[in-house]
């Protein structure tokens, strides 16, 4: 399974990128919204992205409210991981149609459990 | 500074005497580590003074102490995820059918910890059966930590322990928010009966019941307290209750009446 990691921060999408790896997930990297996008457009087969919130050029919140305009986009699992804490922000991301939440810091417990609930364990 | 064998002795002995913990030797470190604290936190420069101050015997409340800090505690919310498949697919729906009659449910979490099992079990009850709203039910939680029982009743997470095995949407429904503490809302809190109940000692009075959840704390037990727990859940259980354990605990080659059932990846144990 092939997996997108979006983050501006390098040491965020190498820890992101990290987990992923280690239970077989493929894993193309981005740095923010507008390249991720054209990534997803490009490579279909991407089950699930990572997504941090705050990013230059496109943030994620933007990034998953056009990714779930598009039907094309629908089996796409979109998990947002962020210093974003605030109840407010988590429910403006679910109802934007972002799957799970990740709030920053977080161990590699957390991400696993998180895939695992959405079926993508493998 | 290491501490002594006798030092560990003692605190191994006197764990032993008091929650059935088994201490392997070689876990010195651990010891150290988890006693050291609490030490200082009366003022004493060392686990040895600590243990002198232990052995006049006359600070009970020292002694729970020793235990909360020797106890692991370690959970986290729906932990392991598929025995909570298990439950919802098929434990309780069994339960539900076979106790339609009477329209009453009693489950014990019997090592709660900081109380994320039980409430993981309020959250998959509430969203998945709604119907048991019109019943009798009763989730009994308990542990022999006071401390732990505390951190159950008052149902407050830290960002890092509700990011663990909790769907986000079960948080935001479940949950107030204070800052960076999470707070279980009072209906979901008031489902739950919190008391204290060492297991290696004799059980106060409980009620039969129909779901044992006891994971995770008979690994701390040697063979003999294991069978001898067992037992004594057995004889809770009413007629086709079920008992559950941790993912490397079981009631095989125990001798044992247990009726052993498998639902996918869950082996689960049956009064029949
Ligand atoms: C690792 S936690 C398990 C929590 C939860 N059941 C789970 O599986 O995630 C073990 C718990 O068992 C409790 N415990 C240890 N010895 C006990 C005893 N003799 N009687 C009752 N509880 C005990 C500890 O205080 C601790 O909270
Ligand atoms: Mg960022």
């Amino acid at each position: 399974m092939r997996a997108l990691v979006i983050d501006d921060s390098r040491a965020a999408r190498m820890a992101v990128s990290r987990i992923l790896k280690s239970i077989g997930f493929d894993v193309v990297e981005a740095e923010n919204g507008e390249q991720a996008l054209d990534i997803l457009n490009k490579d279909e087969t991407i089950t699930v992205a990572m997504v941090d919130w705050n990013m230059p050029i496109m943030n994620g919140y933007e990034f998953v409210k056009l990714v779930r305009r598009s039907d094309k986009f629908r089996e796409v699992m979109l998990v947002m991981v962020t210093t974003e804490n605030e109840m407010s922000q988590v429910v403006k991301a679910l109802s934007a149609g972002a799957n799970e939440y990740v709030m920053k810091p977080f161990t590699d417990e957390v991400i696993l459990e998180k895939l695992e609930m959405l079926g993508l364990r493998l | 500074m290491a501490i002594t064998h006798r030092e560990f002795d003692y605190i191994k002995g006197l764990i032993k005497q008091e929650a059935a913990i088994v201490i392997d030797t070689g876990k010195e470190y651990l010891v150290e580590s988890r006693l050291m604290p609490l030490a200082q936190k009366h003022g004493l420069a060392s686990v040895k003074d600590l243990v002198d101050n232990l052995s006049k015997r006359d600070n009970q409340q020292l002694v729970t102490q020793v235990v909360e800090a020797m106890t692991t505690n370690e959970t986290s919310f729906f932990r392991d995820f598929y025995p909570f498949e298990a439950l919802k697919k098929k434990v309780i729906p069994d339960l539900i059918a076979n106790r339609s009659a009477a329209k009453e449910l009693v489950i014990w979490c019997a090592a709660t910890s900081s109380g994320q099992e039980p409430y993981s079990l309020a959250m998959l009850i509430k969203e998945n059966f709604p119907q048991l709203a019109t019943w009798r039910l009763r989730i009994i939680c308990s542990d022999i930590s006071e401390e732990m029982l505390e951190r159950t009743r008052s149902g407050v997470y830290n960002q890092l322990e509700v990011n663990r095995g909790l769907p986000v949407s079960l948080l935001m429904k479940y949950f107030k928010q204070d800052g960076t503490r999470w707070i279980v809302k009072d209906d979901l809190r008031r489902m739950l009966e919190v008391r204290l109940v060492n297991l290696a000692a004799p059980w106060p009075h409980l009620p039969q019941v129909d779901l044992i959840m006891m994971r995770n704390v008979l690994i701390y037990f040697d063979q003999v307290t294991k069978v001898s727990i067992l037992k004594h859940a057995y004889d809770q259980l009413k007629v086709n209750g079920v008992l559950l354990l941790g993912s490397t605990e079981t009631t095989i080659n125990m001798n044992l009446s247990y009726q052993v059932q498998q639902y996918e990846k869950l082996s689960y144990y049956s009064k029949l």
